[in-house]
């Protein structure tokens, strides 16, 4: 249990628990004031996050987000047009690729532990989008499924051996694949109808793809679940070189 | 005061009928931002700021963001002009890096920063809906906006786990990301 508390920095909550409704306008009125700027509160200069619940929230989000997630009832669908937040939801996971990349961001941050598991779904999302604003402007970026294919090897290989990069440098190779996929996914997107809508669910579904990588990372507190991540990291870099073979021939 | 409180059970005329209550544009102006995320979502947006830096700053997001919004939604009508740059991608992105980063910024700017999203957003809805629902849609979004805010701003402020804050951090990230898609797309 101890193990499992030094992984999950379980950290008792230092504010009073008065138990009123999360939804009461009351809280705007009482004397709750957020941390000091500059100040982090209990655990340092990052803090510490993260407890079972939050694993389990995840968890059980994604979870529901593909069990409920209805195959066959989509009544107006058109085929090869940007019709919305179905499409944009679709799109992040239309590629093996992008998803096992996805995935594998997940299970770095997971691996690498607080503030890397939250640090790098919070900075993925903005750098990819950096990506896709290039893609749909035209930017003539070369080599992107190449560089897709490469960041599988390496994040990849990352999950494999437990790479402990420093926070930035992992945070800075991280956004630099982020942009092929965003890249990827701006350039490939049909003209159509709504692209805000569209934006949102792609923007949605790869972050639920980070939360799963994060869930699944949650078997990290046990010898067979770090065994188990290595291998899934093995099988994603093997997978990213058949990507690489594909991309090339 | 069993006579007083029988004269306030007596009926009156059931006007049942938005038509012939006048009330229509009303709930055309809530449903117009509830129906508009281009609206919705940086209002949410802001509100999940202010609520990140206090209870302070969600009381008075809750209040002058819907007036600043209604007095930009009469100036929107009055004056009828449309930008052409999209101003709701700036708002998406603003106010997403705001949040994933949790920066802190004092009261007083955070109050500045709803009034002015109050007054631009309320401008164009203003020369969007001046030939519809006119004023009476305003306020209906100012209900709305009222009510929104007041309840996202709460629920912020009453999170007391960290890792809830950070799940706000990353809502932020993905406005962010949002908007800057809606760059691309204004550009393609």
């Amino acid at each position: 249990m101890t193990d499992i508390k030094t992984y999950l920095e379980i950290q008792p909550s230092s504010i009073s628990e008065n138990h009123y409704s999360p939804f009461a306008p009351s809280y705007l009125f009482s004397s709750a004031n957020p941390p000091e700027c500059g100040k982090r509160g209990r655990g340092g200069a990052w803090g510490r996050y993260f407890n079972i619940e939050f694993h389990l929230f995840i968890f059980i989000s994604v979870i529901s987000i593909f069990a409920f997630y209805p195959s066959s009832a989509f009544a107006h669908i058109k085929g090869g047009e940007v019709i919305g937040i179905i499409s944009g939801l679709q799109h992040p996971i239309s590629g093996l690729d992008h998803v096992l990349a996805m995935i594998a961001v997940g299970l770095w941050g997971a691996q690498l532990g607080a503030p890397a598991v939250w640090l790098l779904p919070v900075t993925f999302p903005m750098v990819m989008a950096f990506g896709g604003l290039l893609g749909l402007m035209g930017v003539n970026l070369p080599g992107i499924e190449i560089g897709i294919a490469v960041s599988a090897i390496f994040l990849g290989f990352a999950v494999f051996r437990e790479a402990r990069l420093k926070l930035g440098l992992a945070a800075v190779l991280v956004g630099f694949f982020a942009i092929f996929h965003g890249y990827a996914h701006g350039a490939e997107l049909p003209p159509g109808g709504n692209g805000l809508l569209y934006s949102i669910g792609f923007v949605v579904m790869t972050g639920c793809l980070h939360a799963t990588g994060i869930a699944l990372g949650l078997v990290h507190q046990w010898s067979a679940g770090r065994a188990a991540l290595r291998a899934a990291g093995a099988c994603v870099s093997l997978a990213g070189v058949f990507f690489l073979w594909r991309a090339l021939v | 005061m069993l006579v007083g409180f029988s004269l306030l059970c007596r009926p009156s005329l059931a006007a049942a009928h938005l038509v012939t209550s006048g009330m229509g544009p009303v709930y055309d102006g809530i449903g117009h931002l509830l129906l508009t995320p281009e609206d919705l979502v940086p209002v949410l947006a802001l509100a999940l700021y202010a609520g990140l830096r206090g209870a302070v700053t969600g009381r008075r997001a809750m209040f002058l963001l819907p007036l600043a919004w209604f007095v930009g939604g009469i100036a929107g009508s009055a004056l009828n002009i449309v930008p052409a740059f999209p101003i709701s991608a700036i708002s998406f992105l603003v106010l997403g890096v705001l949040i994933a980063a949790d920066l802190c910024m004092p009261a007083t700017a955070v109050t500045a920063l709803a009034i002015v999203l109050g007054l631009v957003h309320g401008f164009l809805n203003g020369a969007v809906m001046k030939d519809g629902t006119g004023t009476l849609g305003l306020v209906g979004i100012m209900t709305i906006l009222f009510v929104l805010v007041t309840l996202a701003s709460a629920f912020v402020v009453s999170l007391k786990r960290p890792w809830a804050r950070v799940v706000v951090r990353v809502a932020g990230s993905w406005i962010a990301a949002t908007g800057m898609l809606m760059f691309g797309w204004a550009m393609r």
